[in-house]
Protein backbone atom coordinates (compact mmCIF):
# COMPACT_ATOMS: atom_id res chain seq x y z
CA UNK A 1 0.00 0.00 0.00
CA UNK A 2 2.63 2.20 1.14
CA UNK A 3 4.68 1.64 -2.00
CA UNK A 4 1.40 2.49 -4.14
CA UNK A 5 0.98 5.57 -2.07
CA UNK A 6 4.52 6.43 -3.03
CA UNK A 7 4.40 5.46 -6.61
CA UNK A 8 1.12 7.57 -7.07
CA UNK A 9 3.29 10.81 -5.59
CA UNK A 10 5.89 10.16 -8.00
CA UNK A 11 4.04 9.81 -11.49
CA UNK A 12 2.20 13.11 -9.79
CA UNK A 13 5.28 14.73 -9.58
CA UNK A 14 6.33 13.87 -12.95
CA UNK A 15 3.16 15.15 -14.70
CA UNK A 16 4.12 18.35 -12.67
CA UNK A 17 7.36 18.66 -13.52
CA UNK A 18 6.32 18.53 -17.56
CA UNK A 19 3.53 20.82 -16.55
CA UNK A 20 6.55 23.29 -14.96
CA UNK A 21 8.92 22.76 -17.75
CA UNK A 22 6.15 23.84 -20.84
CA UNK A 23 5.79 26.70 -18.87
CA UNK A 24 9.60 27.75 -18.73
CA UNK A 25 10.25 27.09 -21.86
CA UNK A 26 8.12 30.19 -23.54
CA UNK A 27 10.09 31.33 -26.32
CA UNK A 28 7.90 31.58 -29.64
CA UNK A 29 8.85 32.31 -33.32
CA UNK A 30 7.10 34.52 -34.96
CA UNK A 31 5.35 32.76 -37.93
CA UNK A 32 4.01 35.75 -40.13
CA UNK A 33 6.00 37.24 -42.92
CA UNK A 34 5.46 40.67 -40.65
CA UNK A 35 4.60 40.70 -37.42
CA UNK A 36 3.95 43.90 -34.75
CA UNK A 37 4.23 44.50 -31.26
CA UNK A 38 1.74 46.35 -29.76
CA UNK A 39 1.65 48.59 -27.31
CA UNK A 40 -2.19 47.45 -25.98
CA UNK A 41 -3.64 43.95 -26.42
CA UNK A 42 -5.56 45.58 -29.33
CA UNK A 43 -5.32 45.42 -33.26
CA UNK A 44 -6.02 49.01 -33.00
CA UNK A 45 -2.99 49.28 -30.27
CA UNK A 46 0.46 51.28 -31.62
CA UNK A 47 2.87 49.26 -32.74
CA UNK A 48 5.50 49.56 -31.16
CA UNK A 49 8.42 47.48 -33.30
CA UNK A 50 7.93 45.52 -35.95
CA UNK A 51 9.07 41.35 -35.91
CA UNK A 52 10.08 38.96 -38.81
CA UNK A 53 9.85 35.56 -39.87
CA UNK A 54 11.87 33.53 -37.71
CA UNK A 55 11.85 35.81 -34.84
CA UNK A 56 11.73 34.40 -31.19
CA UNK A 57 10.12 36.46 -28.76
CA UNK A 58 9.93 35.63 -24.76
CA UNK A 59 6.40 35.24 -23.68
CA UNK A 60 5.86 36.96 -19.93
CA UNK A 61 2.02 36.65 -19.99
CA UNK A 62 -1.09 34.87 -22.32
CA UNK A 63 -4.10 37.68 -21.84
CA UNK A 64 -6.91 35.65 -23.75
CA UNK A 65 -5.75 35.70 -27.39
CA UNK A 66 -2.92 37.97 -26.46
CA UNK A 67 0.73 37.68 -25.24
CA UNK A 68 3.23 39.97 -23.44
CA UNK A 69 6.29 39.31 -24.71
CA UNK A 70 9.61 40.92 -25.32
CA UNK A 71 10.53 41.28 -28.85
CA UNK A 72 14.87 40.23 -30.27
CA UNK A 73 15.57 43.69 -29.68
CA UNK A 74 14.21 44.06 -26.11
CA UNK A 75 11.29 45.33 -26.91
CA UNK A 76 8.08 44.55 -24.36
CA UNK A 77 4.46 44.86 -25.75
CA UNK A 78 1.65 42.52 -27.39
CA UNK A 79 1.63 40.19 -30.05
CA UNK A 80 -1.78 38.06 -31.09
CA UNK A 81 -1.37 34.39 -30.47
CA UNK A 82 -1.90 33.65 -34.44
CA UNK A 83 1.15 35.26 -35.06
CA UNK A 84 3.06 32.87 -33.08
CA UNK A 85 3.82 29.25 -32.92
CA UNK A 86 5.76 26.87 -30.28
CA UNK A 87 7.91 25.80 -33.48
CA UNK A 88 11.61 27.00 -33.78
CA UNK A 89 11.81 28.31 -37.46
CA UNK A 90 15.28 28.33 -38.94
CA UNK A 91 16.38 30.22 -41.41
CA UNK A 92 18.15 28.45 -44.53
CA UNK A 93 21.67 29.85 -45.42
CA UNK A 94 21.53 32.23 -48.45
CA UNK A 95 18.32 31.63 -49.17
CA UNK A 96 15.05 34.12 -48.28
CA UNK A 97 12.91 31.13 -47.28
CA UNK A 98 12.84 29.39 -44.26
CA UNK A 99 13.48 26.17 -43.25
CA UNK A 100 10.96 24.54 -40.30
CA UNK A 101 13.38 23.32 -37.33
CA UNK A 102 12.70 19.72 -37.89
CA UNK A 103 13.11 18.14 -34.39
CA UNK A 104 10.51 15.69 -32.97
CA UNK A 105 7.03 17.18 -32.41
CA UNK A 106 8.20 20.70 -33.36
CA UNK A 107 8.49 19.45 -37.14
CA UNK A 108 5.95 20.79 -39.16
CA UNK A 109 6.57 19.87 -42.69
CA UNK A 110 10.24 19.13 -42.77
CA UNK A 111 12.98 21.64 -44.36
CA UNK A 112 11.34 23.70 -47.66
CA UNK A 113 7.94 23.21 -48.30
CA UNK A 114 5.46 25.05 -50.95
CA UNK A 115 7.73 27.93 -51.73
CA UNK A 116 8.93 30.56 -53.70
CA UNK A 117 11.24 27.53 -55.76
CA UNK A 118 8.14 25.63 -56.42
CA UNK A 119 5.54 28.67 -57.18
CA UNK A 120 8.09 29.56 -59.79
CA UNK A 121 8.27 26.17 -61.21
CA UNK A 122 4.35 25.82 -60.53
CA UNK A 123 4.47 29.47 -62.82
CA UNK A 124 7.07 28.08 -65.70
CA UNK A 125 4.84 25.20 -66.20
CA UNK A 126 0.97 27.23 -66.19
CA UNK A 127 2.25 30.57 -68.69
CA UNK A 128 -1.38 31.39 -68.68
CA UNK A 129 -1.50 32.10 -64.73
CA UNK A 130 -0.91 35.68 -64.10
CA UNK A 131 0.16 36.95 -60.36
CA UNK A 132 0.20 40.40 -61.23
CA UNK A 133 -2.69 41.23 -59.20
CA UNK A 134 -1.91 38.68 -56.81
CA UNK A 135 1.07 40.72 -56.09
CA UNK A 136 -0.79 43.74 -56.44
CA UNK A 137 -3.32 42.69 -53.96
CA UNK A 138 -0.79 42.33 -51.56
CA UNK A 139 0.23 46.03 -51.21
CA UNK A 140 -3.35 46.66 -50.15
CA UNK A 141 -2.19 47.37 -46.27
CA UNK A 142 -4.14 49.42 -43.74
CA UNK A 143 -2.52 50.52 -40.72
CA UNK A 144 -4.30 50.25 -37.45
CA UNK A 145 -4.60 54.21 -37.08
CA UNK A 146 -7.18 53.73 -40.52
CA UNK A 147 -8.93 50.86 -38.91
CA UNK A 148 -10.10 53.19 -35.90
CA UNK A 149 -10.80 56.16 -37.82
CA UNK A 150 -12.94 54.17 -40.05
CA UNK A 151 -14.91 52.20 -37.03
CA UNK A 152 -15.19 55.62 -35.26
CA UNK A 153 -16.20 57.54 -38.19
CA UNK A 154 -18.89 54.86 -38.98
CA UNK A 155 -20.02 54.71 -35.79
CA UNK A 156 -19.09 50.97 -35.46
CA UNK A 157 -18.49 50.36 -31.70
CA UNK A 158 -16.93 46.97 -31.44
CA UNK A 159 -16.91 45.05 -28.27
CA UNK A 160 -13.64 43.69 -28.08
CA UNK A 161 -10.28 44.71 -29.03
CA UNK A 162 -11.31 48.05 -29.05
CA UNK A 163 -9.65 51.81 -29.10
CA UNK A 164 -6.96 51.37 -26.76
CA UNK B 1 -14.53 -1.96 7.43
CA UNK B 2 -16.07 -2.77 3.96
CA UNK B 3 -16.12 0.82 3.59
CA UNK B 4 -12.44 1.30 4.11
CA UNK B 5 -11.67 -2.08 2.17
CA UNK B 6 -13.34 0.02 -0.80
CA UNK B 7 -11.35 3.07 -0.08
CA UNK B 8 -8.34 1.38 0.11
CA UNK B 9 -8.69 -0.62 -3.29
CA UNK B 10 -10.15 2.60 -5.35
CA UNK B 11 -7.19 4.08 -4.53
CA UNK B 12 -4.73 1.46 -5.75
CA UNK B 13 -6.86 1.42 -8.40
CA UNK B 14 -6.37 5.23 -8.89
CA UNK B 15 -2.57 4.44 -8.45
CA UNK B 16 -2.38 2.36 -11.10
CA UNK B 17 -4.46 4.31 -13.81
CA UNK B 18 -1.67 7.33 -12.77
CA UNK B 19 1.24 4.84 -13.63
CA UNK B 20 -0.62 3.39 -16.46
CA UNK B 21 -1.76 6.92 -18.06
CA UNK B 22 2.10 7.96 -17.73
CA UNK B 23 3.11 4.94 -19.46
CA UNK B 24 1.07 5.44 -22.11
CA UNK B 25 2.03 8.57 -23.01
CA UNK B 26 5.22 8.14 -23.36
CA UNK B 27 4.75 5.07 -25.43
CA UNK B 28 2.45 7.14 -28.12
CA UNK B 29 5.33 9.71 -27.90
CA UNK B 30 7.94 7.63 -29.38
CA UNK B 31 6.30 4.70 -31.16
CA UNK B 32 4.69 5.23 -34.70
CA UNK B 33 4.09 3.25 -37.97
CA UNK B 34 6.05 5.49 -39.37
CA UNK B 35 8.70 4.61 -37.04
CA UNK B 36 8.18 0.58 -37.18
CA UNK B 37 8.67 1.44 -41.55
CA UNK B 38 11.52 3.59 -41.17
CA UNK B 39 13.27 1.00 -38.68
CA UNK B 40 12.76 -1.98 -40.97
CA UNK B 41 13.75 0.03 -44.15
CA UNK B 42 17.21 0.49 -42.63
CA UNK B 43 17.52 -2.65 -41.20
CA UNK B 44 16.82 -4.05 -44.90
CA UNK B 45 19.45 -1.70 -45.92
CA UNK B 46 17.50 0.08 -48.43
CA UNK B 47 18.19 3.53 -46.73
CA UNK B 48 20.65 5.01 -44.79
CA UNK B 49 20.02 5.83 -41.22
CA UNK B 50 19.60 9.81 -41.55
CA UNK B 51 16.82 8.61 -44.21
CA UNK B 52 15.62 6.91 -41.99
CA UNK B 53 15.37 9.26 -39.46
CA UNK B 54 13.83 12.02 -42.46
CA UNK B 55 11.38 9.32 -42.76
CA UNK B 56 10.32 8.85 -39.57
CA UNK B 57 9.87 12.98 -38.88
CA UNK B 58 8.03 13.31 -42.32
CA UNK B 59 5.49 10.26 -41.57
CA UNK B 60 4.52 11.94 -38.52
CA UNK B 61 3.77 14.72 -39.90
CA UNK B 62 2.39 13.09 -42.85
CA UNK B 63 -0.05 11.19 -40.12
CA UNK B 64 -0.98 14.73 -39.07
CA UNK B 65 -2.01 15.80 -42.34
CA UNK B 66 -3.04 19.20 -43.32
CA UNK B 67 -2.43 20.45 -40.35
CA UNK B 68 1.14 20.50 -40.29
CA UNK B 69 1.20 23.10 -43.53
CA UNK B 70 2.87 26.12 -42.36
CA UNK B 71 1.37 29.38 -42.31
CA UNK B 72 3.99 30.07 -44.92
CA UNK B 73 3.18 27.19 -47.48
CA UNK B 74 -0.67 27.95 -46.98
CA UNK B 75 0.72 31.72 -47.74
CA UNK B 76 1.83 29.96 -51.04
CA UNK B 77 -0.83 27.69 -52.22
CA UNK B 78 -3.12 31.10 -51.21
CA UNK B 79 -1.48 33.23 -54.02
CA UNK B 80 -1.59 30.44 -56.56
CA UNK B 81 -5.33 29.74 -55.87
CA UNK B 82 -6.03 32.96 -56.00
CA UNK B 83 -3.90 33.78 -59.40
CA UNK B 84 -6.02 30.53 -61.02
CA UNK B 85 -9.52 32.23 -59.71
CA UNK B 86 -8.09 35.50 -61.94
CA UNK B 87 -7.38 33.75 -64.70
CA UNK B 88 -11.15 33.21 -65.07
CA UNK B 89 -12.70 36.09 -63.06
CA UNK B 90 -10.81 39.42 -64.15
CA UNK B 91 -9.85 41.86 -61.29
CA UNK B 92 -11.51 44.79 -61.00
CA UNK B 93 -9.52 47.99 -61.92
CA UNK B 94 -11.07 51.00 -59.49
CA UNK B 95 -8.91 51.98 -56.94
CA UNK B 96 -11.82 54.11 -55.06
CA UNK B 97 -13.64 50.31 -54.46
CA UNK B 98 -10.35 48.25 -53.89
CA UNK B 99 -9.12 50.51 -51.39
CA UNK B 100 -12.98 50.81 -49.18
CA UNK B 101 -13.12 46.93 -49.61
CA UNK B 102 -9.41 46.56 -48.36
CA UNK B 103 -10.61 49.20 -45.16
CA UNK B 104 -13.55 47.09 -44.33
CA UNK B 105 -12.00 43.44 -44.93
CA UNK B 106 -8.55 44.26 -43.06
CA UNK B 107 -10.27 45.27 -40.08
CA UNK B 108 -13.25 42.98 -40.21
CA UNK B 109 -9.98 40.41 -40.06
CA UNK B 110 -8.71 41.75 -37.06
CA UNK B 111 -11.96 40.77 -35.21
CA UNK B 112 -11.40 36.82 -36.18
CA UNK B 113 -10.26 34.02 -34.41
CA UNK B 114 -6.96 33.81 -37.36
CA UNK B 115 -6.32 37.53 -37.31
CA UNK B 116 -2.76 37.30 -38.86
CA UNK B 117 -1.86 35.08 -41.36
CA UNK B 118 1.47 34.77 -42.84
CA UNK B 119 0.73 37.36 -45.50
CA UNK B 120 -2.43 39.09 -44.15
CA UNK B 121 -5.85 39.29 -45.37
CA UNK B 122 -5.92 41.40 -49.13
CA UNK B 123 -9.06 42.32 -51.21
CA UNK B 124 -10.14 42.75 -54.90
CA UNK B 125 -13.36 43.22 -57.05
CA UNK B 126 -13.55 41.18 -59.78
CA UNK B 127 -15.20 42.26 -63.25
CA UNK B 128 -18.12 40.00 -63.61
CA UNK B 129 -21.92 40.37 -63.00
CA UNK B 130 -21.86 36.99 -61.61
CA UNK B 131 -23.02 36.75 -58.32
CA UNK B 132 -19.65 35.45 -56.59
CA UNK B 133 -17.28 35.42 -53.75
CA UNK B 134 -13.91 33.39 -53.17
CA UNK B 135 -11.30 33.58 -50.83
CA UNK B 136 -7.58 31.73 -50.79
CA UNK B 137 -5.58 30.42 -48.62
CA UNK B 138 -3.98 32.56 -46.13
CA UNK B 139 -6.63 35.53 -46.61
CA UNK B 140 -6.45 36.65 -50.49
CA UNK B 141 -10.38 37.41 -50.91
CA UNK B 142 -12.30 38.35 -54.48
CA UNK B 143 -15.44 39.54 -54.58
CA UNK B 144 -17.88 39.96 -57.58
CA UNK B 145 -18.97 43.03 -58.11
CA UNK B 146 -22.05 41.42 -59.38
CA UNK B 147 -22.35 40.27 -55.63
CA UNK B 148 -21.04 44.08 -54.51
CA UNK B 149 -24.61 45.83 -56.57
CA UNK B 150 -26.48 42.67 -54.12
CA UNK B 151 -25.04 44.60 -51.40
CA UNK B 152 -27.55 47.59 -49.76
CA UNK B 153 -25.50 49.11 -47.54
CA UNK B 154 -22.19 48.34 -45.55
CA UNK B 155 -23.23 46.29 -43.25
CA UNK B 156 -24.30 43.77 -45.50
CA UNK B 157 -21.11 43.92 -47.60
CA UNK B 158 -19.53 43.23 -44.27
CA UNK B 159 -21.19 40.07 -43.83
CA UNK B 160 -19.99 38.69 -47.20
CA UNK B 161 -16.30 39.64 -45.94
CA UNK B 162 -17.08 38.12 -43.13
CA UNK B 163 -18.00 34.97 -44.41
CA UNK B 164 -14.93 35.14 -46.97
CA UNK B 165 -12.58 35.37 -43.77
CA UNK B 166 -15.03 32.66 -42.34
CA UNK B 167 -13.95 30.60 -44.99
CA UNK B 168 -9.81 31.42 -44.36
CA UNK B 169 -9.90 31.31 -40.42
CA UNK B 170 -11.49 27.77 -40.67
CA UNK B 171 -9.46 26.79 -43.59
CA UNK B 172 -11.42 25.32 -45.54
CA UNK B 173 -9.49 25.67 -48.63
CA UNK B 174 -6.87 23.52 -46.95
CA UNK B 175 -9.15 20.96 -46.39
CA UNK B 176 -10.31 20.91 -50.18
CA UNK B 177 -7.10 19.35 -50.89
CA UNK B 178 -7.88 15.61 -51.37
CA UNK B 179 -6.19 12.93 -49.35
CA UNK B 180 -3.07 11.38 -50.41
CA UNK B 181 -2.14 14.44 -52.28
CA UNK B 182 0.24 15.36 -50.13
CA UNK B 183 1.89 12.60 -48.48
CA UNK B 184 4.12 12.02 -51.42
CA UNK B 185 5.50 15.71 -51.63
CA UNK B 186 6.04 15.50 -47.36
CA UNK B 187 8.24 12.52 -47.61
CA UNK B 188 10.83 14.11 -50.74
CA UNK B 189 10.54 17.45 -48.60
CA UNK B 190 11.77 15.16 -45.82
CA UNK B 191 13.83 12.96 -47.64
CA UNK B 192 15.41 16.31 -48.85
CA UNK B 193 15.70 18.18 -45.38
CA UNK B 194 18.11 21.14 -45.51
CA UNK B 195 19.29 20.42 -49.44
CA UNK B 196 18.31 22.54 -52.31
CA UNK B 197 15.55 19.99 -54.14
CA UNK B 198 16.81 18.82 -57.15
CA UNK B 199 14.94 18.67 -60.88
CA UNK B 200 12.84 15.73 -60.11
CA UNK B 201 12.41 16.01 -56.14
CA UNK B 202 11.07 19.68 -56.93
CA UNK B 203 9.20 18.35 -60.19
CA UNK B 204 7.45 15.95 -57.66
CA UNK B 205 6.56 18.32 -54.99
CA UNK B 206 5.54 20.67 -58.04
CA UNK B 207 2.91 18.05 -58.60
CA UNK B 208 1.62 18.23 -55.59
CA UNK B 209 1.26 21.74 -55.44
CA UNK B 210 -0.12 22.26 -58.71
CA UNK B 211 -2.56 18.59 -57.39
CA UNK B 212 -3.55 20.67 -54.35
CA UNK B 213 -4.80 23.96 -56.36
CA UNK B 214 -6.61 22.32 -58.38
CA UNK B 215 -8.53 20.06 -55.62
CA UNK B 216 -8.88 24.16 -54.13
CA UNK B 217 -10.13 25.98 -57.00
CA UNK B 218 -12.33 22.70 -58.13
CA UNK B 219 -14.12 23.25 -55.27
CA UNK B 220 -14.33 26.82 -54.78
CA UNK B 221 -15.63 27.58 -58.26
CA UNK B 222 -17.28 24.40 -59.56
CA UNK B 223 -18.64 21.77 -56.90
CA UNK B 224 -18.67 24.06 -53.60
CA UNK B 225 -17.86 23.12 -50.34
CA UNK B 226 -20.30 20.87 -48.50
CA UNK B 227 -23.25 22.62 -46.75
CA UNK B 228 -21.88 21.91 -43.11
CA UNK B 229 -18.95 24.22 -44.58
CA UNK B 230 -20.47 27.11 -45.28
CA UNK B 231 -23.27 26.93 -42.41
CA UNK B 232 -19.46 27.35 -40.27
CA UNK B 233 -18.28 30.13 -42.20
CA UNK B 234 -21.61 31.76 -41.87
CA UNK B 235 -21.36 31.35 -38.06
CA UNK B 236 -17.79 32.51 -38.11
CA UNK B 237 -19.24 35.78 -40.02
CA UNK B 238 -21.65 36.53 -37.18
CA UNK B 239 -18.77 36.11 -34.56
CA UNK B 240 -16.74 38.09 -36.31
CA UNK B 241 -19.25 41.39 -37.15
CA UNK B 242 -20.47 40.96 -33.89
CA UNK B 243 -17.02 41.51 -32.25
CA UNK B 244 -16.18 44.51 -34.63
CA UNK B 245 -19.12 46.30 -33.97
CA UNK B 246 -21.57 45.31 -37.06
CA UNK B 247 -25.39 44.11 -37.09
CA UNK B 248 -25.22 40.50 -37.68
CA UNK B 249 -28.46 40.84 -38.91
CA UNK B 250 -26.98 42.06 -41.68
CA UNK B 251 -26.06 38.63 -42.79
CA UNK B 252 -29.58 37.80 -43.05
CA UNK B 253 -30.29 40.88 -45.25
CA UNK B 254 -27.92 39.61 -47.87
CA UNK B 255 -28.84 36.43 -47.66
CA UNK B 256 -32.50 37.75 -48.48
CA UNK B 257 -31.66 39.17 -51.25
CA UNK B 258 -29.49 36.30 -52.80
CA UNK B 259 -32.81 34.08 -52.00
CA UNK B 260 -34.48 36.12 -54.55
CA UNK B 261 -31.97 35.68 -57.02
CA UNK B 262 -31.91 31.99 -56.55
CA UNK B 263 -31.82 29.44 -59.78
CA UNK B 264 -30.58 26.13 -57.98
CA UNK B 265 -27.57 25.19 -59.99
CA UNK B 266 -27.27 28.48 -61.90
CA UNK B 267 -24.17 30.14 -62.33
CA UNK B 268 -22.23 31.64 -59.18
CA UNK B 269 -23.66 30.81 -55.84
CA UNK B 270 -26.82 28.98 -57.20
CA UNK B 271 -24.13 26.03 -57.75
CA UNK B 272 -21.93 26.22 -55.01
CA UNK B 273 -23.74 27.30 -52.21
CA UNK B 274 -26.74 26.12 -49.96
CA UNK B 275 -30.19 27.68 -50.68
CA UNK B 276 -30.08 31.05 -48.83
CA UNK B 277 -33.27 30.24 -46.83
CA UNK B 278 -31.59 27.29 -45.45
CA UNK B 279 -28.49 29.27 -44.82
CA UNK B 280 -30.69 32.11 -42.83
CA UNK B 281 -32.72 29.13 -40.79
CA UNK B 282 -28.99 28.41 -39.23
CA UNK B 283 -28.16 31.61 -38.91
CA UNK B 284 -31.37 32.14 -36.90
CA UNK B 285 -30.33 29.52 -34.46
CA UNK B 286 -27.32 31.72 -33.82
CA UNK B 287 -28.41 35.26 -33.42
CA UNK B 288 -32.24 34.79 -33.27
CA UNK B 289 -34.32 36.59 -34.99
CA UNK B 290 -32.12 39.89 -34.74
CA UNK B 291 -33.40 42.94 -37.12
CA UNK B 292 -30.83 45.00 -39.31
CA UNK B 293 -31.42 48.68 -37.51
CA UNK B 294 -30.45 51.87 -39.67
CA UNK B 295 -27.07 52.66 -39.94
CA UNK B 296 -25.74 56.25 -39.08
CA UNK B 297 -25.83 58.72 -42.12
CA UNK B 298 -21.65 58.67 -42.71
CA UNK B 299 -21.78 54.92 -42.97
CA UNK B 300 -24.74 55.21 -45.59
CA UNK B 301 -23.27 57.76 -47.44
CA UNK B 302 -19.58 56.39 -47.30
CA UNK B 303 -20.79 53.00 -48.94
CA UNK B 304 -22.72 54.87 -51.30
CA UNK B 305 -20.06 57.15 -52.69
CA UNK B 306 -17.29 54.12 -52.66
CA UNK B 307 -19.30 51.17 -54.19
CA UNK B 308 -22.05 53.51 -56.10
CA UNK B 309 -20.46 53.30 -59.45
CA UNK B 310 -19.77 49.28 -59.16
Amino acid sequence: MRSLLRLWLVAGFLAGAATAFGDASAAMSVQVKNGQIRATPSFLGKVVAPLSYGDRVQVLETRNDWMNVTGPGGQSGWVHSSALTKKKIVMSSGSQDVQTGASGDELALASKGFNSDVEADFKSKNKNVDFTWVDRMEKFKVSPQEMKEFLKDGGVKSSEGGAP
Amino acid sequence: MTSLKFQVSSFKFLALFAFLSLAVVSLVGCASVAGVVASAGQAAGVITPEQAESINKSAQAVEKTFQDITPEQEYYIGRSVAATVLVTYKPYDNKKANDYLNVLGQTLSQFGTKPETFGGYHFVLLDTDEINAFSAPGGLVMISRGMIRLCKNEDELAAVLAHEIGHVENQHGLRAIRKGRLTSALTTLALEAGKNLGGSELAQVTQAFEGSITDITGTMMNSGYARTTEFQADKSAVSIMTACGYNPAALVGMLQEMQKRWVPNGPGFGHTHPEPSVRIAEIQKQIGGASAAAEPSVRVNRFKEMMGGV
